[in-house]
């Protein structure tokens, strides 16, 4: 392999034009399979979700999952795609172990849905325009376990083991246009476009789209062309790049080794690449003797899908607020600024903070404790913010007490430790840990009135007017009262009580 | 007794209902005929003894019982070695499946046993379901039992020979471009492709997904209408199943006429090589249909000539996809696997061992005709044909109730005759392949023997898809006719085995 | 029309994993040629403005509810499998991209 010397991010964009073109698979969230009535649910045991069709036995046939082609549509839909008023499946022909049948069964020159758009919003607020090229519906594969290589790879592996739990799963992909004008930005379009559409998919409820889970893959296809040339230069393909951040820098790596190439005078070769996490880099996929002919041909097994236009308008009816109008609403109607409305997106909590203020608590407070207390907990134990134990309502009831001076900060934190523990609502936490704040005068009298005896010094410096002296009074209160009292109501009790002004 | 062996299988059914034979009488009957005869005709790779005399018991079980029996229980049958069998093996003729045992029933297994339906066994076929003769089996040739060292049709020749042999009242076969009714000609049997999407193709495997067929053979024009309406109807595992009511086939077997129907004759149906008797037989039947009532139309229907040169490519571009799972990996052969070679080796090797010569040979030319740059004049060009075949249905069935044709231009030849010459076994389905293209329905039913080899020759009836009914409706009378012209049936004039 | 060479069917041998013997490559190349130029003619229509038919009826929209049916066994899906290991299809090495 040639160790290519990369020519700086600068100087590649001062010589050349990137153009990308960007495949997204998406794995559907339905119950079933694409073509058979298998179970899509994760984790069970291996080929324990197999049927003779997805296995590919001889004489097995397949039979299209409603909600699927319904996915595809909403998911064209939302993505501005015109919807066909008649297309077919196509078999595409490659042999493979992990695919049964050696075909996969998916969409050619008829795809579900085309012609489309994704406005995406970049960090500074700038849309950009991608230009969606076609939606089509396809299935999945098998999955392949390499044993006896190094570290599971496939490369030196003495053999495979197969399951197709996963063979025939929907999947719908996403390709885009070619898009041009990103210029540097290249890599953060990419990046938003991956995002903007995972938001869409998961605000369609088509699927989660979790690409840690490999649930949506991009494959980065990327070329370049001399600054005000109108041809586009011989592109290469990094395939399943599976992370937002790992798109950006795949762009970007393969937009500096595209310039390296072309300015020392060599040749982009038509390959597919490979990302490396680790170090951020690509590497060549393995050389092929020969050019793949995919033999596309019309699925005989299965009829056209001729969607009813009244069904694709009901559809269109359906569509909820696209993420980035409802995400620019959202901002304004909380008053955040751009960069924390992104982070608050980043950490997937538009929806529980907007549940929490459905719920009652203003918006600050929600997204206070959502993005901060709880954020951290989600954090220290690798979950996402949604599947930590606690709700919308109770996040809501616990920002009310604040309100209202029941509990304070440091008593709201052992709340949500109590309900993060499933010791019950919030108010079964503050009465079983016993944690009400102590607000009542004459109760709060007598521990103010033990501390200013115990500490008669202080409280002479007090009275001589070292105000700033009240810390220690107060300190010695919250102590006394295991820290359920009022720190700032204490601090006018021990000044009224000296006779001082605040 | 009377040799319940030659019995029909609605007289069979009859026998049973009444008390006057039972099930399992039958089917030992039946066993026993095997036995007798089976290892000189090889019309079965498998014989499920054990599994028949099971579903014959449970048919007397259920007479004792007093529950009613279906038309057809207790009758046996000889299924084409391409449904799926739970427990019991599959081989569609190939090596690459030797042992294979499905572990589900196609839905025509499914329906067959519910109907209580006695499967006798497996049998001999052209290696999946490709070629005229069943020469092409991994398991060696069938004969044909009008003369033993004839072919008894392809691919479906196993399921002919045993009707032809009393091995079985009733069988199944699938007709892709034929196979059905070539086999059914040549043997002086009754078979029929019914319409396309009639009968159920889920674990049926698949040659040619656009224009396999399975359906109905028997001895007689009834028998058959009682086994269609057991196999036919709507399927929804299978996405192209038609789903409308199965069309009154048994009704009409049993109220035959053709008076006041018009029948056409497709001029593009004969000229060279076609037999002399074959020709001879098929003009006496449309003097017989004339007598009996009907009308006469003369059809042109061009695109005809081309359905050959289109089935040629369509049937193994769909085959070269289909067959492509046999790779080695899930189940099936597996050669060459020494623990060193890849994946890829492995299964080019099970392939290169596992696939007779016809068979790579048609995968081989789907692939060609699929490949890039070849596509828009093979395939695609193929396709187009196919419309254009359909056009001439369609404006043929605007004049006609049914067209006639011979089934096939020669009557039997001999094993090994066109084994080397591909484009010569092609010709035998000539007649049949239109039919396959356009998706309608076809039956053939013995009218005569050649005169120059005394070997059968097959009437073939072809009538609009959804219209089956007309088949059987021309079948019974053109069958009652003859039977009563030569007084008998023309099976009977078969050499004893 | 196009004649088929020797080179071609071994291309075709390759993508449709056959590994064929020499002399069933010399074989084929003659039988293929004689099919190839006999079933050409088709093209003759390739011109005219005819719509192709890939399915012989006219159904469309096919579909079935998304409700899970049952799957095989894991005993029953490996049933027929030349090897197994771990409750899945023992295959050779795949020469795969790494
Ligand atoms: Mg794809
Ligand atoms: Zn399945």
């Amino acid at each position: 392999m040639t160790v290519t010397e990369l020519v700086s991010y600068e100087d590649a964009l001062a010589t050349f034009e990137p153009v990308m073109g960007l495949e997204v698979h998406v794995e559907l969230g339905t119950k079933t399979k694409m073509f058979c009535g298998c179970s899509t649910a994760l984790g069970a045991e291996p080929n324990s979700q197999t049927c003779p069709t997805c296995l590919g036995l001889p004489g097995s046939l397949p039979v299209v999952n409603a909600a699927g082609v319904e996915s595809a549509i909403k998911i064209g839909l939302a993505l501005h795609c015109e919807i066909a008023e008649w297309c077919r499946f196509a078999r595409k022909n490659y042999f493979y172990p992990d695919m049964p049948k050696n075909f996969q069964t998916s969409q050619y020159d008829e795809p579900i849905a085309f012609n489309g758009y994704l406005d995406v919003q970049l960090e500074d607020g700038e849309i950009f325009r991608v230009e969606i090229e076609r939606a089509h519906m396809e299935e999945d594969t098998g999955k392949s376990t390499h044993v006896g290589g190094a570290t599971g790879r496939i490369h030196g592996a003495s053999h495979s083991l197969l399951d197709y739990n996963r063979a025939g799963i929907p999947l719908i992909e996403i390709v885009t246009k070619p898009i041009t004008g990103a210029g540097e930005r290249a890599p953060e379009v990419a990046k938003a476009y991956v995002a903007e559409l995972r938001e869409l998919i998961r605000s369609l409820g088509v699927s989660e789209a979790r690409m840690e889970m490999g649930q949506m893959r991009c494959d980065v296809n990327l070329s370049l062309m001399p600054k005000g040339a109108d041809r586009f230069g011989t592109r290469s393909e990094t395939k399943n790049v599976n992370s937002l951040r790992s798109v950006e820098r795949a762009t970007r790596y393969e937009i500096m080794r595209h310039a390296a190439v072309l300015t020392s005078g060599g040749t982009i070769v038509q390959e597919t690449r490979h990302f490396h996490e680790d170090d951020g880099s690509t590497t060549s996929g393995r050389i092929k003797e020969e050019a793949e002919d995919y033999r596309y041909f019309p699925e005989p097994d299965l009829v056209p899908v001729a969607p009813a236009r009244a069904w694709v308008e009901e559809l269109r009816k359906g569509l909820p607020e696209l993420p980035r109008v409802r995400r620019n609403r959202l901002r304004e109607e909380w008053g955040v600024s751009q960069h924390d409305m992104q982070s608050i997106l980043n950490a997937g909590a538009v929806d529980l903070i907007e549940a929490t203020i459905e719920a009652g608590a203003d918006s600050a407070a929600a997204r206070k404790w959502w993005m901060g207390e709880l954020a951290r907990r989600a954090n220290e134990e690798g979950v996402a913010l949604s599947a930590l134990p606690v709700t919308p309502a109770q996040v809501a009831r616990i920002a009310a007490l604040v309100a209202d001076g029941s509990l304070n900060d440091k008593l709201a934190r052992q709340v949500f430790e109590g309900v993060l523990a499933g010791e019950g609502e919030p108010d079964e936490v503050v009465e079983k840990r016993g944690l009400k704040l102590v607000s009542d005068d004459s109760a709060l009298g007598t521990a103010v009135d033990e501390a200013i005896a115990a500490n008669a010094a202080i409280a002479d410096k007090i009275r001589g007017g070292k105000v700033a002296a009240a810390g220690a009074l107060v300190g010695a209160v919250m102590k006394a009262t295991r820290g359920q009292a009022d720190a700032a109501r204490v601090r006018e009790l021990i000044l009224e009580k000296l006779g001082v002004e605040g | 007794m009377t040799d319940i062996i030659k019995l029909t299988a609605a007289e069979i059914a009859e026998k049973i209902a009444s008390g006057e034979l039972t099930a399992v009488q039958v089917t030992e009957a039946h066993l026993a005929r095997i036995e007798a005869v089976d290892e000189k005709v090889h019309a079965f790779l498998h014989v499920d003894r054990e599994g028949a005399l099971a579903q014959a018991r449970e048919v007397d079980a259920k007479r004792e019982r007093g529950e009613k029996l279906g038309p057809l229980a207790g009758v046996p049958l000889a299924l084409k070695d391409i449904f799926t069998t739970k427990g019991v093996p599959t081989t569609v003729g190939s090596k690459i499946l030797e042992g294979w045992i499905p572990p589900y029933d196609a839905t025509l297994t499914r329906r067959l046993k519910d109907a209580d339906v006695v499967i006798l066994g497996k049998t001999n076929m052209d290696e999946f379901a490709m070629g005229s003769s069943t020469e092409n089996s991994a398991y060696g040739p069938t004969g044909n039992p009008w003369d033993l060292t004839k072919i008894p049709g392809g691919s479906g020749g196993g399921s002919s020979a045993a009707l032809a042999a009393y091995e079985a009242p009733l069988a199944i076969g699938t007709d892709t471009g034929g196979s059905i009714r070539q086999p059914a000609a040549v043997t002086g049997t009754v078979g029929v492709k019914p319409t396309y999407g009639a009968v159920s193709r889920y674990g049926m495997v698949a040659f040619s997904s656009s224009l396999d067929q399975g359906g109905p053979c028997a001895r007689t024009v009834l028998d058959a209408a009682l086994l269609h309406e057991v196999i036919a109807g709507h399927d929804p595992l299978d996405s192209t199943s038609v789903d409308a009511p199965v069309p009154p086939v048994v009704e009409a077997a049993r109220n035959g006429s053709v008076q006041g129907m018009r029948v056409g004759v497709v001029k593009q149906f004969r000229g060279e090589g076609y037999q002399a008797g074959v020709l001879q037989r098929f003009d006496e039947s449309v003097e017989l249909l004339k007598e009996l009532g009907a009308e006469i139309v003369e059809l042109d229907c061009p695109s005809f000539d081309l359905a050959l040169a289109a089935y040629y490519l369509i049937a193994p571009s769909e085959c070269s996809s289909n067959l492509a799972r046999f790779d080695g990996l899930r189940y099936g052969l597996r050669t060459g696997d020494d623990g060193t070679r890849s994946a890829e080796d492995v299964t080019a090797l099970t392939r290169e061992a596992g696939f007779g010569a016809e068979v790579k040979r048609r995968v081989m030319l789907g692939t060609y005709a699929l490949s890039s740059g070849y596509y828009d004049a093979y395939y695609g060009s193929a396709q187009k044909v196919r419309t254009l075949i359909s056009r001439d249905f369609d404006a043929a069935f605007e004049q006609v109730d049914v067209i006639v044709s011979p089934t096939t231009p020669t009557t039997a030849f001999a094993i090994g005759e066109r084994v080397d010459d591909p484009m010569a076994m092609y010709l035998a389905d000539l007649c049949t392949i239109p039919t396959n293209l356009a998706g309608n329905a076809a039956m053939s039913l013995p009218c005569g023997l050649a005169p120059e080899d005394g070997l059968p020759v097959g009437l073939q009836i072809i009538a609009p898809a959804m219209k089956d009914d007309r088949l059987y409706k021309v079948g019974a009378a053109v069958e009652a006719a003859f039977t009563e012209r030569w007084g008998h049936r023309l099976l009977e004039e078969a050499p004893s085995l | 029309m196009p004649g088929i060479t020797r080179e071609e069917v071994a291309h075709l041998a390759r993508l449709s994993r056959l590994e064929l013997k020499a002399e069933e490559l010399d074989h084929f190349a003659e039988q293929l040629d004689v099919i190839i130029g006999a079933v050409a003619r088709v093209s003759d229509v390739a011109a005219e403005d005819v719509p192709p038919t890939s399915h012989p009826l006219p159904l469309t929209n096919v579909m079935r509810p998304d409700e899970v049916r049952p799957s095989l066994t894991p005993q029953e899906a490996l049933s027929g499998a030349p090897a197994q290991e771990q409750q899945r299809f023992k295959v050779p090495q795949i020469l795969g991209e790494d």
